[in-house]
This record gives C-alpha cells, sequence and structure tokens, in this order.
C-alpha cells in the first residue's frame, strides 16, 4: 500500500502520502538539505540566518502579506534547522492545504531575502543565541554534542556569535543558491487530503524547479576537549553520551529499545534509580539521537551542587550496567508503551508528517507503522542482549556545567 | 461524538465526551485544589502533594504504581496549578478499566513519612531547576506585586523553606478536606466505555467521603508597581507584565483571546511585527489565563539588557495605540482565522480533548464541544474586544523584571 503514496518528481523531490479522512486536518514537513554542516567556515550560523531570512517575503508577497495569509489560512507553522537539513512544516485544516503548499513554494523557490531586512534577521539569530546562555541545561546538551560527534555532526544550528555578525546579503543569497533546491529535498503530508490532487499540486508547483548543483564541501572545526564549563548556577548539570547505531541498521531497534529500558517511562532505570530511589534529581534521562551514519545515546540530569558527584557516579553506573542486559520483565512493559505510542501518533497529523520525511531521508522508503510493530514485536530480551554484549556502555564522552568540575569516573573522556 | 455525565450519591461527578471513532482514550482525576487553597503555612503543599500521589497506596507500592501504569503502556503524568490539581493517562481503549484502577487509588495515598522525605528532596531539585532558568520565580513574584495578598498570587511551588518546613500530618489533613468526592471529578475524552466507567467509579470511589469544601474568591484589586531584581548571570534582560483580565465565568474570554491574539501572539500580531520580526527582542507575546473569578493578561518580554528601556517604552506606545485607535477588521478577521484553526487543531487528539472537558467542567461545569467554541469565536464583534480593553487597559499594568539590569529606567 504505501508505495501508492510515493511521488517523485523528476527534478528529485519526492511527495510522500498518508492520507486518512479521520481527521479534518492536514500536516505537511519540507526537508530540504540545507541543514548548518554546510556552513563554510567563519560563517557558522549561516544556514539559520538563511532560513530566518526566507520567511521575509516570496513570490509576490511581502513580508506581511506572506505572514497573513498563512495566518488566515489557519497554518501553525514551523520552522528549525538541524545538521543536514532545514525543515519547513505546518498543519492547517484540510481545505487550506494546497493554498499553504503554494506559498510556500514560493518560500523555498522565490524569497526575496530582502538586504533591507538582513540586520532584522541577524538580530533575530543573535537573539537566540544569547537565549541559549541562560538555559544551562540546553547549554549543556548542545555542548556535548558538539564533543562527542566528529565535527560538523554535532554543531548547534544556531551559529556563532561573531561568524553571524560577520554575514552578508551576498552570503545569504549564496548559500539559498548552493543548497535551496529539489535535490534531496522531501515533501511528507498526513491528513485529510486528495492524493491525486496533492500530487498535481506539487507537480504544477515544483515540477520546474531547477537542480541545485551537487556540491557540498565540508569544513571541519576544531573540537573541544574541555570537559567541565563553569557556571554560576544553582544546579549542576551534568551529561554523557556514548556510541550508539542509527535508525538504518538492522539492529536498531535492540538499541532503541535498551535505551528505553534506561529511560522509558517511570519505571524505568534511570528514573527509578537516581530519583525515586535516592532523590537527587528531579530531571534525569538517557534518549537515543540518530543521524543518518551515526547515532549517539545522550543522557542529562540536573541536581544541587552537593549531590552532584553521587548522581553522576550512579548514572554512570546505571548506564555501564545497562551492557549486563536487559530483564524480559523490562521489555514487556516497553513494548506496551512503544504499541500505546504508535498508536497515539496516528492520531496526530503533524507526527505523521514528520515520520513520512525522516523515514525517507533515512530509509529511502516509507516504513509502515506495520512494520515498525512486527519489529517491536519481534524484540526479544535475547535479541536486545546479544546487541549489548557486543556493544557495551564504556566509552562515554562527559561534560557537566555548573559551579564547580566533577571527578570523572574511568573510561570517560 | 457524544457527552455523557454522572453523579454518584457521594457528589463526585463523571464526565465524558466520547468518540467512538477514537484510536485512544485519555481519563483524568480533576482535583479543585491548588495554591490559592493553601494558608501561607501550607506553601507548596498542592503541588508536593501531587508528587507524593504517586508514592503509593494501602495497595500499592510506588515502584507498583510506576510498574503499572507502564505495564499498560500508559502516558501519565499530573500537573499542579493555582486552582487544580489534575492527575491523568492517555492510553489504549482496552487499558480504561487498568488506568482507571490505578488513578482511584493513587487518590487515596498513603502518604508514608519515608516517602515524604525523600520526595522533599526531589521537589527542592525542582525548585533549584527552575531558579537556574530565568525569569521563572519573577513569574510567581510578578502575581504578589500585583495582586497582593489575594490567594491566586500563592506561589504553586512553594519556597524550598516552605516545602522543608511542610509536615506529613499537614498533608493528611490538607488530602482530607482537598480530595473529597465532592472537590474532584473523573473526566474521559477518546473511545470511552462510559457504562463501564461508571461502573467501575461507584465501586472505587462510591465510599469517598464529600467534605463540603470551601474556597474564597475575593475581588482583584491591581496595583501597578514595579520590581527590579538584578541578577548578573543572566545574559538576557527578562520583563514580565501583568494585569487582571475577564475571568473564567466572563463570556468576554473569547473576546480576551482575540485581543492578546491581535496584540501579542508569537507570530503575526502587533508586538510581533514591531518587537519581535525586527529582531529587537528574543521574544515578545502576551496571553490570556482565565481563573476562577479572575483573569490574567500577561506580557513576556525578553530582549538585551541595554535595549530594554526603549522595547518596553515601544511596547506602551503599541498598548496605547490600541486602546485610542483599535483594530482594523482585517487584522481581527486574521486573528479569528487563526484562533479558529488552532481551535481545530488543538482537539484533533483524544489526550487533548480531555483537558478541554475536564477544564470546561472545572470552570463552568459546562460540555462545550469543538464547535460551540469555534461559534463563540466567530460571534465576538470588535466593539466587544474594545469594551474588554476599555475595563482592563493593557497600558496599565504591574512590571516585574530579572537580569543584569539594575532598573527599568532608560
Amino acid at each position: 500500500m504505501p508505495t501508492d503514496y510515493v511521488h517523485q518528481l523528476d527534478n528529485g523531490l519526492v511527495l510522500l502520502g498518508e492520507p486518512s479522512d479521520a481527521f479534518q486536518s492536514a500536516a505537511f514537513s519540507l526537508l530540504i538539505s540545507a541543514g548548518c554542516r554546510h556552513d563554510p567556515a567563519g560563517q557558522a550560523g549561516l544556514a539559520s540566518l538563511s532560513c530566518e531570512m526566507m520567511l521575509r517575503g516570496a513570490g509576490d508577497r511581502d513580508s506581511r502579506h506572506l505572514i497573513s495569509d498563512l495566518e488566515n489560512l489557519g497554518v501553525e507553522r514551523s520552522e528549525s534547522v538541524g545538521v543536514s537539513q532545514a525543515n519547513f512544516s505546518g498543519a492547517t485544516i484540510s481545505a487550506s492545504l494546497i493554498p499553504a503548499l503554494s506559498i510556500y513554494a514560493d518560500i523555498v523557490r522565490r524569497p526575496h531575502l530582502p538586504e533591507d531586512q538582513l540586520e532584522a534577521g541577524r538580530a533575530v539569530c543573535i537573539q537566540e543565541l544569547r537565549g541559549v546562555e541562560d538555559d544551562p541545561g540546553q547549554k549543556l546538551m548542545m555542548e556535548l554534542r558538539r564533543r562527542h560527534y566528529p565535527d560538523p555532526w554535532g554543531r548547534p544550528s544556531h551559529g556563532e556569535q561573531d561568524d553571524l555578525a560577520k554575514l552578508t546579503a551576498a552570503d545569504v543569497q549564496q548559500f539559498f543558491t548552493n543548497r535551496y533546491g529539489p535535490r534531496d529535498a522531501i515533501l511528507g503530508i498526513a491528513g485529510n487530503f486528495d492524493w491525486q490532487e496533492v500530487c498535481n499540486a506539487a507537480d504544477e508547483l515544483f515540477g520546474d524547479w531547477k537542480v541545485q548543483a551537487d556540491y557540498s564541501p565540508i569544513t571541519e572545526m576544531a573540537p573541544s576537549k574541555d570537559t567541565h564549563l563553569t557556571y554560576d548556577s544553582n544546579q549542576s548539570h551534568i551529561g554523557l553520551a556514548f556510541p550508539s547505531i542509527p535508525y538504518r541498521h538492522p539492529q536498531y531497534f535492540e538499541a532503541w529499545s535498551a535505551v528505553g529500558v534506561l529511560s522509558g517511562g517511570m519505571s524505568s532505570r534511570l528514573f527509578s534509580e537516581v530519583r525515586e530511589k535516592r532523590g537527587l534529581c528531579y530531571t534525569v534521562y538517557a534518549s537515543l539521537h540518530t543521524q543518518r551514519e551515526r547515532a549517539a545515546v545522550f543522557c542529562y540530569a540536573g541536581t544541587t551542587a552537593e549531590r552532584a558527584q553521587e548522581t553522576l557516579d550512579v548514572t554512570h553506573s546505571e548506564l555501564v550496567r545497562l551492557g549486563e542486559g536487559v530483564q524480559a520483565e523490562e521489555l514487556a512493559r516497553l513494548k506496551a508503551r512503544i504499541k500505546s505510542s504508535l498508536i497515539m501518533q496516528q492520531e496526530s497529523t503533524s507526527a505523521r508528517a514528520g515520520s513520512l520525511s525522516r523515514d525517507w531521508y533515512h530509509l529511502g522508503r516509507i516504513r509502515p507503522i506495520e512494520e515498525v510493530a512486527a519489529k517491536v514485536d519481534a524484540l526479544t530480551a535475547e535479541s536486545i542482549n546479544a546487541y549489548l554484549a557486543a556493544n557495551p556502555p564504556e566509552t562515554f564522552t562527559c561534560l557537566t556545567l555548573g559551579p564547580q568540575p566533577l571527578e570523572l569516573p574511568n573510561g570517560i573522556s | 461524538m457524544e457527552f455523557r455525565k454522572h453523579r454518584l450519591a457521594n457528589g463526585l461527578e463523571i464526565v465524558a465526551e466520547c468518540n467512538p471513532a477514537a484510536h485512544s482514550m485519555g481519563l483524568g482525576f480533576f482535583v479543585r485544589t491548588g495554591s490559592r487553597d493553601e494558608t501561607p503555612e501550607l506553601a507548596g503543599i498542592s503541588h508536593f502533594l501531587e508528587h507524593m500521589v504517586f508514592k503509593g497506596t494501602p495497595r500499592r507500592s510506588a515502584d507498583d504504581v510506576n510498574r503499572e501504569f507502564d505495564e499498560i503502556g500508559a502516558h501519565y503524568n499530573a500537573f499542579t496549578s493555582e486552582e487544580s490539581t489534575v492527575y491523568y493517562a492517555s492510553v489504549l481503549p482496552e487499558y480504561q478499566g487498568a488506568a482507571l484502577d490505578i488513578l482511584a487509588d493513587i487518590m487515596r495515598p498513603s502518604l508514608r513519612e519515608s516517602d515524604f522525605e525523600m520526595e522533599k528532596k526531589v521537589i527542592v531539585e525542582e525548585i533549584q531547576m527552575y531558579l537556574d532558568q530565568p525569569p521563572y520565580g519573577m513569574d510567581d513574584r510578578l502575581k504578589q506585586i500585583c495582586f497582593g495578598d489575594h490567594p491566586i498570587a500563592n506561589s504553586v511551588i512553594g519556597s524550598e523553606a516552605s516545602v522543608t518546613a511542610l509536615s506529613p500530618d499537614q498533608m493528611l489533613l490538607y488530602h482530607r478536606d482537598r480530595y473529597s468526592s465532592d472537590n474532584l471529578f473523573v473526566a474521559a475524552a477518546g473511545k470511552v466505555d462510559f457504562d463501564a466507567l461508571v461502573e467501575q467509579c461507584e465501586e472505587l470511589c462510591g465510599a469517598w467521603e464529600a467534605s463540603k469544601p470551601q474556597r474564597t474568591t475575593p475581588p482583584v484589586a491591581m496595583q501597578p508597581q514595579v520590581e527590579v531584581k538584578p541578577n548578573a548571570n543572566c545574559t538576557q534582560q527578562y520583563v514580565l507584565l501583568l494585569r487582571d483580565a475577564p475571568a473564567a465565568g466572563d463570556d468576554a474570554r473569547f473576546a480576551a483571546k482575540l485581543l492578546t491574539t491581535m496584540m501579542g501572539d508569537d507570530s503575526g500580531s502587533r508586538m510581533y511585527w514591531d518587537l519581535v520580526d525586527s529582531g529587537l527582542v528574543e521574544s515578545a507575546s502576551l496571553g490570556h489565563y482565565e481563573y476562577q473569578g479572575v483573569g490574567m493578561f500577561y506580557t513576556w518580554v525578553a530582549c538585551e539588557p541595554e535595549d530594554t528601556a526603549a522595547n518596553l517604552a515601544r511596547l506602551h506606545k503599541l498598548f496605547e495605540e490600541a486602546e485610542q485607535s483599535g483594530f482594523k477588521p482585517e487584522e481581527f478577521e486574521q486573528a479569528k482565522n487563526k484562533v479558529k484553526a488552532r481551535v481545530v487543531l488543538g482537539n484533533e487528539r483524544p489526550r487533548s480533548r480531555l483537558f478541554s472537558v475536564g477544564g470546561n467542567w472545572l470552570q463552568r461545569r459546562e460540555y462545550r464541544a469543538v464547535t460551540d467554541d469555534l461559534e463563540a469565536v466567530s460571534s465576538v464583534t470588535l466593539d466587544e474586544v474594545m469594551q474588554v480593553l476599555a475595563k482592563y487597559p493593557l497600558s496599565q499594568y504591574a512590571t516585574a523584571a530579572v537580569g543584569p539590569l539594575k532598573s527599568l529606567e532608560g
């Protein structure tokens, strides 16, 4: 069935659909290969600034008309820039879907990138960067990711203030020309819509979009090696990362469910050992972050300074203990949670549209929910433990942020 | 879509929006208690009790509660506000009975002393966590600056000192008075088996006692004072403005919602175009919050410290311009279109409907279908918006700020 809802244009753009008349809405997620890993040396933040400029007028609408028209169509929208892609997503009532898509075609194909608004766009990006400084937990995890992955894969999309200050309108125009195009573009749509109508609209809106060059030099930035960031905060913020396997890997579900045992639901190991039994934290979690070619588990705990060492030690020992394997009962609970998540995800058009686009990026195909359910059913404690025995969490990247550094357990860099 | 309700002999009400086409269901206990019902020596007890509710019952240990919820794949949590404490779970329809069994059981927690002391530590961590995230803390403080000793100004989380001083006996008494059968109700939405729900509530909650609980709702008097808390660690300056506004029971709340959408929505509003789009601020938005007998217009601004005075002057001018010159019909139309689309989008999932059904019952003991809210938004006139603005002028407010600045004067 899923193959019925894939439509690839000659220029490369892939349209994916999941129509369902159970909704009054439809949602879309448009991925463009314009992420921050394409920021050239000395221009960290260019992908973000470009994305910010995209909505400041496009086609025959100026900045105000563009936003007003989207709002009159009832589009709840968001734009974000990741390492690999810029994501333009939105949801609206069904009747507004195609008019909304036609505005988005203008945005990604015919943006004005007005020079007289460059300073405003730059100021927005710099404000965002400054905001992160006041959120120590977010700052820590951003810096941990930067230290754990080889550059450019751990870059924060916000960029650097000094680089942002130097970017010009010509830089933005150049980035747009190089990166915005149908090559590797993915448009996933879920909800109440007519597939054939949407295919026709996509042909009309994107069919003559010229393919951008297949050229993406990556400039590596020097890694940071420090393991502590001094910060005058009430809590100490602790981050630990260890390598894992990406979504497309055959054993991904084993790796993912092992992390679920660690940190999925309130009966999971981290929540019960660190928070419930010892009262060390309010927030503690681990999650598997996957890119197409690499993945890692990122773990966070925030606690007052005097209990930070114990929190780090207990959290670290739970991560190491995971290497000894999981119990059948833990897996049974996890499967119940996954099953209900899969079904509840079908109640959200935005969640489904995002999944369609991501699946295509990672796998080059749509992965039906039934297939995910079958893979989850097939998981056993033995299959997970075989994965863990071969890939025990034992080498970690650790970063702490707070009033004082902590003593790192062995095996941590 | 069908609304059903039932009342047990002890006063406990059960309300549900039953949608046979849904894949899942949301279920919750809504308790009519929060920080506004606390005396100063009990500050933070509603929120602390919310944590303790998960710590076990005569039938279940804390581990059992977490484990059993996870075994049925429930997405569950709880939150405490100024006037309600809500416990909820989203589950597949076949687990309705199992979810209710756990939820009803934990409404009668053991409140063991050892758990009490352990959980205090977690709450202290929660307080410390918020203190690291400006402007948290100042939002509570601003309610006190604006509304003085009105109970709505009580802090939900309390302070480290007030929470540390609480005793298990105080909590037992508070629980007895506030978690009584006539001070909470059960709400459900999605694929609900209502007859089974009522039958099981009768069995599990039928013996709970009523307490005829009281809540005082004195009139509010807004005091337009300013308080600035210097914090050299902050990078940005955070400024919050607050004044009273239409309350939950006031039909003008829809006009208030449209007013804040035109004025201070996070996209496409006057504040957006003047302050956010231009990059003058990191963020600036205005929202309307409704409570029993009192409402709030709450403005949040984050910006670079040196631009603060100029930004606040611009913001004040926007408020005055709206009061003097009103809004254009196309702005009003755009706000209506936006709010209506949000109502539709925000109500597709059973778990969202649960909060809508529960919230309407909590505030007004009424059921409102999605279409009722859409019609209410459609029928608001610009005159009604201007009446709200005349009665609750945005240009008069109390101010609280936290950040590098010692004063907000330019």
